[in-house]
């Protein structure tokens, strides 16, 4: 977090503090959390952790607590669910291991009056709030954002996910809308790089010698320099890939940068979304009218932004933002 | 301390009661209608699932695929019997039946139970997938229902322990073909002698378990309401770690069904209790052992003090 980030988030705190919004001050939330094991997920907890101990300090909220299961399995979780029910927390912001099989769960926590928000990992159950990416935007934006900068168009490369998984539909629809409305573009290659450098690199090196002159590659995050590689070691031009917030992707951005003026955009979901789950989750417990279905911006990083996004993001780590309780109405009120 | 010699029982006994007392302490709004049901409603299927695993482990073998087969009986459950009851059943039948063949295919060729049960979980596991690829499917109204039936006074969880731990007492101590089936994991070659078919009875104990594994994916889907084809597959490790801590051995035919149901409880509940006492999750699988031991090590000393009196 930076010194920015957390200047906003006291300015904002000191905000409600000094508003009327007393009536949450008692209110005990909690995280449910299933898994542990990567950078992200570490963001994640970290932010909520921060923001968390922010509120409780400025009296906003009476405790916010997470918890995260020892293995990642449905079964813990619901169980862990159930326990926070009765632990008497009053709302419970849930990143699911299933989107299906915690709903049982979900439900008994609904019936004993308890606030669930879903997030990242959404559930289905209908009495829980979830705050899902629009990951088909994502993919759309890339297109568009090909077709300010290269407005003649021309062969794209595209770099899909992981195979069946529900993320990587939607960004890949996102992307065939963004070239059906901009007809000048043609994805000729798409290649599955599975969100990991070294396995796009691969993919991407095996498909360009059949590929003609590509201008633009459209990525899901996590593939981008991956794919900057293997365009380097075939020997061709480096064509405009939009990358995806991790580390590498932008240190190597702003390596090209200064050597050659190269210009690019970045987008990716912030691992931040957990703290405006937890604002989301304050308002309803506030009282405040909030649509079950709210979508979370995707966080964009541009040339101007770059050495700001870069500073912030440790090695290896992706780059996060933390969302303020203005934020998260903001949300709340789009969704209107 | 003959006590606890004499009744295999009295210690998962005594360790739940301490562990509840314990929780009950941290947590007193758990001491309800209420916290009881949702403190142990999830320990029903793994109650089941311990008393299938128990069945394999009364005639001497050991079954690693127990997780994968509920989970795939969760994916039947939540899609062909929600849709089409009687396929469904039929494919749970033949789920039972399958079982019971391996039971005899172990025997009669005679592998080691241990390395069948382990590629059988691939199966089940691929099975699972293919009928459900992605999370989802429903619960079948009844069941559902039946999972979330608030009796009075005694609570769901409570009760359905009780019925559990009632019938297959009946079952396994009381009843004739009980007795013969821990006879062939005590003693195989006797059981023989004396005129028993040995395969028929071995696909008897090993259709007993595939039945409590039916049971125990159905009642999970009635409380999850929806299936997902990884959704038991800590039930493996568990119903071993529930039937020992029951008061079962390894050795064959010494199994304990109420003290395997008391062992799920205590499982689950010990779960529970360091998720109250706030312990990292780094720590929380450590502790889970670090109460197996305990328990196992309480129960070694007691039979040794016996062994030398």
């Amino acid at each position: 977090m930076t010194k920015t980030q957390m200047l906003l988030g006291a300015a904002g705190l000191a905000m409600i503090a000094g508003g009327a919004m007393a009536d949450t001050s008692g209110k005990r939330i909690a995280l449910s959390n299933n898994y542990a094991g990567n950078s992200w997920r570490q963001a994640m907890l970290q932010t909520f952790e921060e923001v968390g101990a922010q509120a409780v300090e400025a009296g906003v909220v009476g405790a916010a607590d997470a918890y995260t299961t020892s293995e990642n399995q449905a079964t813990e979780q619901a169980a862990q669910l159930q326990n926070m029910i009765l632990q008497g927390y009053d709302a419970i912001i849930l990143n699911a291991a299933s989107p299906t099989a915690l709903n049982g769960a979900v439900e008994e926590a609904c019936n004993a009056g308890v606030t669930v928000v879903s997030f990242d990992g959404i559930v289905t159950a209908p009495c829980a709030w979830r705050i899902a990416v629009d990951f088909k935007a994502m993919g759309k934006e890339q297109v568009e954002y090909l077709a300010t900068r290269l407005p003649e168009g021309g062969n794209l490369l595209e770099i899909r996910g992981l195979a069946g998984v529900f993320v990587d539909d939607e960004i890949h629809a996102g992307i065939e809308e963004g070239v059906a409305e901009n007809s000048q573009f043609e994805i000729v290659g798409s290649v599955h790089g599975d969100w990991a450098q070294d396995v796009a690199q691969k993919a991407v090196a095996g498909v360009l010698p059949s590929l003609p002159d590509v201008v633009g590659v459209v990525t899901q995050g996590g593939d981008g320099y991956g794919a900057a590689q293997a365009f380097k070691a075939a020997g061709r031009d480096t064509p405009l890939i939009v990358l995806g917030n991790r580390q590498d992707e932008m240190q190597w951005w702003a390596d090209q940068r200064d050597a050659n003026g190269y210009e690019t955009l970045s987008l990716s979901i912030a691992p931040g979304v957990a703290s405006l789950a937890f604002w989301v989750a304050q308002q309803i417990l506030d009282g405040a009218e909030v649509p079950k279905d709210l979508t979370v911006p995707f966080l964009k990083v541009t040339q101007d932004t770059l050495d700001e996004a870069l500073e912030t993001t440790p090695e290896g780590s992706v780059a996060n933002t933390v969302y303020s309780l203005d934020d998260a109405k903001a949300v709340i009120s789009g969704a209107m | 301390m003959k006590l606890f010699a004499k009744y295999r029982i009295l210690l998962p006994v005594v360790s739940l009661a301490v562990l509840l007392a314990a929780t009950f302490y941290m947590q007193p709004r758990a001491m309800s209608y209420f916290g009881i049901n949702l403190l142990f409603n999830l320990a029903v299927p793994i109650a089941l699932a311990t008393v299938a695993q128990m069945m394999i482990i009364m005639v001497n073998d050991i079954d690693l695929s127990l997780g994968a087969f509920v989970s795939l009986v969760a994916c039947v459950t939540a899609t062909f019997l929600n849709d089409s009851p009687m396929l469904g059943v039929l494919i749970l039948l033949a789920l039972v039946l399958c079982y019971a063949a391996l039971g005899a295919v172990i025997h009669a060729l005679d592998l080691p139970a241990i390395v069948v049960t382990l590629g059988m979980s691939f199966v089940w596991g691929g099975l699972a997938l293919f009928i459900l690829p992605s999370p989802g499917g429903a619960s079948p109204g009844w069941l559902r229902t039946l999972m979330t039936v608030k009796p009075p006074y005694i609570p769901m969880a409570v009760c359905a322990s009780v019925i559990i731990a009632v019938v297959t007492h009946l079952l396994v101590i009381r009843s004739g073909i009980g007795t013969v089936l821990r006879g062939v994991g005590g003693n195989a070659r006797s059981v023989q002698r004396a005129g028993w078919p040995v395969v028929r009875l071995k696909a008897l104990a090993y259709g007993l378990a595939g039945l409590f594994g039916v049971f125990a994916g159905m009642a999970l889907v009635g409380l999850t309401t929806s299936a997902d084809a990884n959704i038991a597959l800590r039930y493996t490790l568990l119903s071993i770690a529930g039937v020992i801590l029951g008061g079962g051995e390894f050795t064959g035919g010494k199994v304990s069904p109420v003290g395997a149901v008391i062992g799920a409880l205590t499982l689950t509940l010990a779960a529970s209790f360091l998720s109250f006492l706030r312990l990292s999750p780094d720590w929380q699988i450590g502790a889970q052992g670090a109460i197996l031991i305990l328990v196992l090590t309480a129960r070694l000393l007691f039979t040794r003090r016996d062994a030398q009196a």
